[in-house]
C-alpha cells in the first residue's frame, strides 16, 4: 500500500503531500504522524500541501486532527504552501482550519515553527507572531 | 460513473477536472466544483453505500457550465431542510458537506425520499 513518507529534521517532522489523498491514505498519515511524534518526541510538524489541489471537508478534518493530536503531544503543526484557489474554496465551504498555523512556504514554515518552539520553552515571551 | 469505493472518487475528480478545463473555467471555479463534487461523492459513499455520478457540459446563452448529478438508492434524508443546515450531521462529522457545497456552486437542487434514495444536482457556470 502507498504511504506518505515522514522526514525527520532535528526536532521537526516534515511531510510533503504529493498526491491527492484518498481517505484511507489520509487516515494512515494521521496515525503515522501521531506515532512518529510519540516515538521521536518531535516538537513541530510541517505539512507541505503545495501540491494539493483539492481540500474537502474530510481532508480539512484530517489536517485539523493532526494539529489537535500534535498539540496534545506538545508539538505544533504548520501547514505550508496552500494554493490560493484552495484557500478561497475552503473559506466558502465554511471550513476554518482551527488551531492550524499556516505559512507561505517550507522555509517560512520552519522559521515559524522554530520560533513557536522557542516561545513554548520561555513562556514569559508571551507576545508571539502567529500570522505571516 | 459508478462510485462504490473511496478510491473511485479520485478518477471521478480527474474526469471532472478535464471537463472543467475544457469549458474554460478559472482555476478557482475548477477547485470549487471539484471540492463540491468531492463532498457529494463522499456523502453518497458514507450514507448510501455508493451511487452514480454524471458529468454534463451545459450552456445557457453564451455561458457554459458543468452540471453534476449524484444519484443514490440509499436510505434517503428524512428532513432535507435540516440536513442543509451548517453543522447538522448524523455521521458525527462537521455537517459542512451539503451547505458548503451549495455555497460553492451556482445552482443546487436536492431531492430525497426516505427508503428510495437521494439525488443531488448542481450546476457551476464557467463564470459563476
Ligand atoms: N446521499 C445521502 N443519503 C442519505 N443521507 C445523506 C446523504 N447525504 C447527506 N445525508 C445526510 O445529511 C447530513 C448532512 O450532510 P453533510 O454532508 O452536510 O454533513 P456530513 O456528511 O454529516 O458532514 P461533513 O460533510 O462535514 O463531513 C448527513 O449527516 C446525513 O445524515
Ligand atoms: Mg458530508
Amino acid at each position: 500500500m502507498e504511504k506518505i513518507p515522514i522526514l525527520r529534521m532535528g526536532s521537526l517532522l516534515l511531510v510533503t503531500i504529493q498526491v491527492d489523498l484518498y481517505d484511507r491514505l489520509a487516515e494512515n498519515l494521521e496515525a503515522d504522524l501521531v506515532q512518529t511524534i510519540n516515538k521521536t518526541g518531535a516538537k513541530g510538524v510541517l505539512i507541505d500541501i503545495s501540491a494539493v489541489s483539492i481540500i474537502d471537508s474530510f481532508m480539512g478534518r484530517i489536517i485539523g486532527n493532526i494539529a489537535t493530536m500534535s498539540k496534545i503531544l506538545d508539538a505544533e503543526t504548520v501547514v505550508v504552501g496552500m494554493q490560493p484557489a484552495v484557500a478561497i474554496t475552503l473559506v466558502e465551504l465554511g471550513l476554518p482550519l482551527k488551531g492550524v498555523l499556516s505559512a507561505l512556504n517550507v522555509e517560512k514554515g520552519i522559521e515559524l515553527l522554530t520560533r513557536k518552539i522557542a516561545d513554548d520553552k520561555e513562556p514569559e515571551d508571551a507576545d508571539d507572531g502567529d500570522s505571516e | 460513473m459508478t462510485i462504490t469505493r473511496e478510491v473511485d472518487v479520485i478518477p471521478f475528480r480527474n474526469r471532472l477536472k478535464e471537463y472543467a478545463v475544457k469549458v474554460g473555467m478559472s482555476l478557482v471555479n475548477q477547485t470549487k466544483i471539484i471540492t463540491a463534487a468531492s463532498e457529494l461523492a463522499r456523502n453518497m459513499l458514507k450514507y448510501a453505500g455508493g451511487g452514480n455520478a454524471v458529468i454534463e457540459v451545459i450552456s445557457k446563452g453564451r455561458e457554459n457550465g458543468i452540471k453534476l448529478i449524484f444519484i443514490d438508492k440509499g436510505p434517503g434524508i428524512p428532513d432535507v431542510k435540516l440536513a442543509m443546515k451548517d453543522g447538522f450531521s448524523t455521521g458525527k462529522s462537521l455537517g459542512l458537506g451539503l451547505p458548503g457545497t451549495k455555497r460553492l456552486v451556482s445552482e443546487f437542487d436536492i431531492q430525497s425520499e426516505v427508503g428510495k434514495g437521494t439525488t443531488v444536482t448542481v450546476i457551476k457556470w464557467k463564470n459563476g
